[in-house]
């Protein structure tokens, strides 16, 4: 019952959007707005055919990777950064320059250097990607407890250890709102590096059908992003409940 | 479980002791001297303090607020490097936190890994040191057992009382088998009555284990009634004011203890002394650093 009610509020206003995206459009005559009925027919048509291995399953691949290689080294240059204060003062500033440049703008310098191919948008993605949970990790690991730090020092728990069960641990509710904050990044970025220069991917796709003019293939590419989002944000939020099901709680004895 | 840790004790008694306890103290601290240095210039939180613990003494430091105790405490404890003077757990010269000692903090809910069950908690330390799995589970079952959480080894820290949570630290402390256990005023957050069923419960495991421990506390009832010893500390910067043993009959216990004659002399007795510290005008004494 819970659960059935769950899924009501999950789905309830989602569907009341398209029973108003219904009627708004039932006599629209206009060729630029899509229908519902008929974008799902486009959706289908488009999506489940060999499109399917030729430009979602790569432009997945490519957002998981970077996704993923973004994650790892942001923990792993986070962690170095937030644990050492010289490095932390030193890095400082020159965080700061890369992060406040836009990352789109290195996709034409980037195919330069690197050329164009899956490396390119992987590396779009991580240069994005990166700084909400390298930054965010940094924090983290700077604002340990100095307690639960003296409590290691006591028992000894000093090295690799003392990472994995404390400062990881202690850092992971900094680091999953970085990772939050990296995941829609790097989904826009997906798109805009496969915008530019690409002969695959959802990007690629999307631009094509925009300017051959086929436009309920491009409205139904909008929505298949739409629904990556989403899903992401569920497997996100599916994942973070069990990783910080201590932090909720105790927030939750604390209030 | 309790029958267990009582054939442990002369164990450790006769393999660290006959020799031992005659000569070497299980903890000794020797003009030993803080000076912090801020922006302000220096303070000087500790002048010069000397100390012997005997192996399984049970000794209590008692001084106003603002008397160095953390400041001290952590020295001792190899968290915090002295500006001259040394200290030395069982002969050894402390530079970095020894094997042989644990500490109980004062901040219950900020020296348990949040993260962690109960018994993960206790388990890590042992774990950290690569004792065996077996040795291990039985350690942690019996340190459970005896601060009274055998039922709650898969709660969180934070589901439990404050009281329990303090228990829990007591627990890991003794599972690490110290020779000596240091106390950081452990039970000042946690109220009254549970507060007196700790201070039970560390006398029992101290008698039990047979380990030497070192119980700061700025409550001058309480340092009556758990040490066989206290040292009363003055005001910063902290000098010794007096050491005075407390001939109170070994079994304690809360009522009848307490209202002997002589625990209210004793009691009196370490009043007058702190409020004699408190009083004491003190040169070069600034600013306190207990809190450092």
């Amino acid at each position: 019952m819970r659960f059935l009610k769950q899924i009501a509020y999950f789905v309830g206003l989602p569907i009341a959007l398209i029973l108003l995206w219904w009627v708004l459009t039932i006599d629209s005559t206009n060729f630029f707005v899509p229908k519902p009925g008929q974008l799902a027919e486009t959706f289908v048509e488009v999506w489940f055919s060999e499109r399917f291995f030729v430009d979602v399953l790569p432009s997945i691949s490519r957002l998981l990777t970077g996704l993923v290689l973004s994650i790892v080294l942001g923990i792993l240059f986070g962690i170095i950064i937030g644990s050492v204060r010289i490095l932390r003062q030193l890095s400082e500033p020159v965080l700061e320059f890369f992060r406040a440049i836009p990352p789109p703008v290195l996709v034409p310098l980037l195919m330069l250097i690197i050329g164009i191919n899956d490396q390119m948008k992987v590396m779009v993605i991580i240069f994005g990607a990166i700084w909400p949970v390298l930054l965010n990790t940094v924090e983290g690991v700077r604002a340990v407890d100095e307690v639960l730090s003296d409590t290691c020092r006591v028992y000894r728990i000093s090295g690799f250890a003392r990472f994995r069960y404390f400062v990881l641990r202690s850092a992971s509710p900094q680091i999953m709102t970085g990772v939050r904050q990296s995941i829609s990044i790097a989904l826009i970025l997906m798109v805009i590096s496969e915008m530019f220069a690409s002969s695959s991917g959802l990007g690629f796709a999307i631009v094509q059908f925009q300017r051959t003019f086929a436009v309920p293939q491009m409205w139904s590419g909008i929505l298949l992003l739409g629904l990556m989002g989403v899903s992401l944000s569920l497997i996100f939020q599916f994942t973070e409940k069990r990783v910080l099901r201590w932090y909720y709680g105790l927030r939750e004895v604390d209030r | 479980m309790v029958l267990r840790l009582e054939r442990g004790r002369p164990l450790t008694i006769t393999q660290e002791g006959t020799a031992a306890s005659h000569q070497v103290p299980a903890l000794s601290v020797k003009d030993l001297k803080k000076v912090y240095q801020t922006p302000g210039g220096d303070v000087e939180a500790v002048r010069n303090l000397t100390f012997d613990l005997a192996p399984g003494e049970f000794v209590c430091l008692v001084g106003p607020s603002g008397a160095g105790k953390t400041t001290l405490l952590k020295c001792i404890a190899g968290l915090l490097a002295p500006t001259s003077g040394t200290v030395s757990v069982e002969g050894k010269v402390v530079t970095e936190p020894p094997k042989s000692l644990a500490v109980v903090f004062q901040e219950y809910g900020r020296s348990l890994f949040p993260w962690m069950s109960v018994r993960d908690n206790v388990e890590l330390p042992l774990k950290n040191q690569g004792v065996d799995k077996a040795k291990r589970d039985q350690l942690v079952d019996e340190a459970l057992e005896a601060v009274g959480l055998a039922h709650v080894p898969k709660s969180y820290p934070w589901q439990l009382s404050g009281g329990m949570q303090q228990r829990v630290a007591i627990a890991r402390a003794i599972a690490y088998q110290p020779q000596v256990l240091l106390m950081d005023e452990p039970f000042a957050a946690v109220d009254a009555q549970t507060r007196a069923d700790l201070e039970d419960l560390v006398r029992r495991v101290w008698k039990q284990l047979g380990i030497t421990v070192l119980f700061v506390t700025h409550d001058i009832d309480e340092s009556v009634y758990l040490g066989e010893r206290v040292i009363v500390l003055s005001n910063s910067p902290t000098v010794v004011q007096e050491d005075l043993k407390i001939d109170l009959p070994a079994e304690r216990d809360q009522l009848n203890t307490r209202s002997l004659p002589r625990f209210t002399e004793l009691r009196g007795h370490v009043y007058e002394q702190i409020q004699r510290a408190k009083a004491a005008s003190r040169p070069a004494a600034s600013v306190t650093a207990d809190n450092k």
